[in-house]
């Protein structure tokens, strides 16, 4: 045998490859398996959360205040929307200018340490700001179970999700039209309001509603912020608990009264068909938008 | 230069509100971290004392008698739900993300992993609810006995089987939470990669499976690596979920796999309302101190995974 054939691979016996094409065909089995195993349970969930909601789903319980273990829901829906809008918008107007920040003046130290930071607050658990919100606004301040405590606890948790979308936003937005605005002689809050702000909305939007799912979601940081209560919100920031519907899901299941848990199933169907839609309405915002460079 | 300022002070709340968060909850847990010592994570019995006592000083604290605080068996709970998920969570998120990326049409896999992205938007509490009224009754009539009788000579899958609350059910309820984030970062590293290596691969009479898994899979570990962690950091701090079905034991360490449990998260829900009957605060400083773990915790989890994915390249949430 000749130098050059010896350095060569042996060639490959037909075994050898019906050997790999089938191991290979076992390993996209299993892939398929998986990928199978996940979607059937995906789907039965929220085939049983719609099924079992839709099921006990009637008009009085979307206009009427719960009672007791029974009634209706209104006071609970009322409050979600207050509870997860008032700390959007409150969220929003810090995350927001802080993403330009981010994105147009960052490079420096604090840019960095802002960035690390949001980043580590995004994986801080929510009952870590429950917590935390508990013992300083409810009872350090003494708001007691109240909007403001909720609102500003989930404002928190939320902050983190605006800040990083609106800087990823805004960093798509070509550096040329930057640079024309400010050729044209624009000041920085001129660039960001009119040329900036406008480019990135959708991106920008985008964020600020898959925050507001995440939020209108959570739990954990509202039990011992916004408390519950059976009536509707009456206009009180602080003194006045107020009602949610992620309360309802944990509260009445674990009643053992139908009214209950008719209410549990109701809650779950219709937070998550919200969630859904923000969350599909935030996917067609940038889809739709003609800025987007996706 | 006004502007500028303007939303640098913005900008400076973000690392303000989480350094206040943990300055916070370090001052205020401070009087429990004294009093319960190192001990706090070895011991497993958390007992807020004889409320009906006078209080009295010990190691000077006030306290009521006889309380004693250790998270032992929370420590427990908290792993092994977390590593038990993870188990499943790693084999299942690899598989679904090779499969999506590598096997299917891109229009299809584009549209599958949009609808697993929804789905991790699905709220822990609902996935609680699922895991009451349809996963517990489901898993301990007809799963958990066929597992026990099958596993009867290993014994942490033998029985006695409980109720359906436990370690195993809190496990799979938190390894469908965690999948989405590993299938959805996988899936977009190896789409990211160019056809080039594909072809290269193919041409050298790889099949498209070992294409998969020896050429682009290895050039994603990081990416995994670090998808793996942040889902983990998130497995251990998951609050509703597996309060509603991890059985809520206390000072309880699991036997097998079908103990009920309970974690450090899910304890503080549970727990705020006894804790505050304590009148010399310390049980509510001793959760306080179980927040300062959990912290921690995240801090160490997404710390290393930000490391992880920073090497990579500039990424998205």
């Amino acid at each position: 045998m000749s130098q050059a054939t010896r350095d060569l691979p042996p060639r490959p016996s037909s075994g050898w490859i019906r050997y790999r094409r089938i191991k290979s065909a076992i390993g996209w089995f299993l892939a398929g398996t998986a990928l199978v195993a996940l979607s059937v349970a995906m789907v039965q969930i929220l085939l049983y959360v719609f099924l079992k909601g839709f099921h006990s789903l009637s008009p009085k319980i979307l206009v009427e205040n719960t009672v007791g273990v029974g009634g209706g829901l209104k006071n609970a829906i009322l409050g979600t929307a207050l509870l997860s809008g008032s700390a959007m918008i409150l969220s929003a107007l810090v995350g927001v200018a802080a993403g330009l920040y981010l994105s147009e003046f960052g490079e420096g130290r604090l840019g960095t340490l802002t960035r690390f930071l949001s980043d580590v607050l995004v994986g801080v658990p929510s009952i870590v700001l429950g917590f935390v919100g508990y013992v300083t606004l409810t009872v350090w301040l003494r708001w007691r179970f109240s909007l403001a405590a909720g609102a500003i606890t989930l404002a928190v948790l939320m902050l983190p999700y605006i800040v990083r979308s609106t800087e990823l936003a805004l960093r798509r937005v070509a550096s040329g039209i930057r640079e024309s605005a400010y050729a044209l002689g624009c000041r920085d809050h001129q660039v960001v309001f009119k040329v900036l702000l406008k480019a990135a909305a959708p991106g920008i939007g985008t964020g600020i509603l898959l925050a507001l799912a995440i939020s209108a979601g959570e739990t954990a940081p509202l039990l011992y912020t916004a408390g519950w209560s059976n009536y509707s919100w009456s206009g009180h920031l602080i003194h006045e608990p107020v009602a949610y519907l992620t309360y309802v899901i944990w509260s009445f299941i674990g009643e053992p009264f139908h009214s209950a848990h008719a209410l549990a199933y109701v809650a779950a169907f219709l937070i998550t068909f919200m969630i859904l839609l923000i969350n599909l309405l935030a996917r067609f915002l940038i889809a739709s938008s003609p800025h987007s460079n996706r | 230069m006004w502007f500028r300022r303007l939303l640098a002070f913005f900008a400076l709340l973000v690392p303000l509100v989480l350094l206040a968060i943990a300055a916070f909850l370090v001052f205020y847990a401070w009087p429990a971290i004294h009093y319960n010592g190192l001990d706090f994570l070895w011991r497993d019995t958390w007992n807020i004392g004889n409320q009906y006592a006078n209080p009295v000083q010990r190691h000077g604290e006030t306290v009521m008698p006889g309380a004693q605080f250790g998270i032992l068996f929370l420590v427990a709970g908290t792993l092994g739900s977390a590593l038990i998920a993870l188990l499943f969570a790693f084999p299942l998120g690899l598989g679904a993300a090779l499969f999506l990326s590598e096997a299917v049409p891109h229009r299809f896999g584009h549209f599958v992993s949009f609808f697993v992205e929804l789905l991790a938007g699905i709220p822990s509490v609902v996935f609680g609810l699922w895991g009451i009224v349809f996963l517990i009754p489901f898993l301990s009539h007809h799963v958990f006995p066929i597992l026990a009788r099958i596993f009867h000579f290993i014994p942490f899958l033998a029985r006695p089987i409980g109720s359906g609350y436990g370690l195993l059910t809190s496990s799979l309820v938190l390894c469908l939470m965690i999948v989405p984030f590993i299938t959805a970062t996988l899936r977009d590293a190896l789409r990211s990669q160019s056809t080039e290596m594909r072809e290269a691969g193919i041409s050298l009479g790889a099949t498209r499976f070992e294409v998969a898994t020896r050429i682009l899979l290895p050039g994603q570990k990081t990416a995994l690596a670090g998808a793996t962690m942040l889902a983990f950091g998130r497995a251990l701090g998951e609050t509703m979920a597996v309060l509603m079905v991890s059985g809520n034991a206390l000072n309880y360490l699991p036997h097998n796999v079908y103990s009920p449990i309970s974690t450090m998260a899910a304890f503080i829900v549970a727990q705020l309302d006894s804790a505050l009957a304590d009148p010399t605060g310390m049980a509510v400083r001793s959760l306080a101190e179980i927040a300062v773990l959990l912290l921690v915790i995240s801090l160490i989890t997404n710390g290393i995974a930000r490391f992880l994915i920073g090497m990579l390249k500039e990424h998205t949430l």
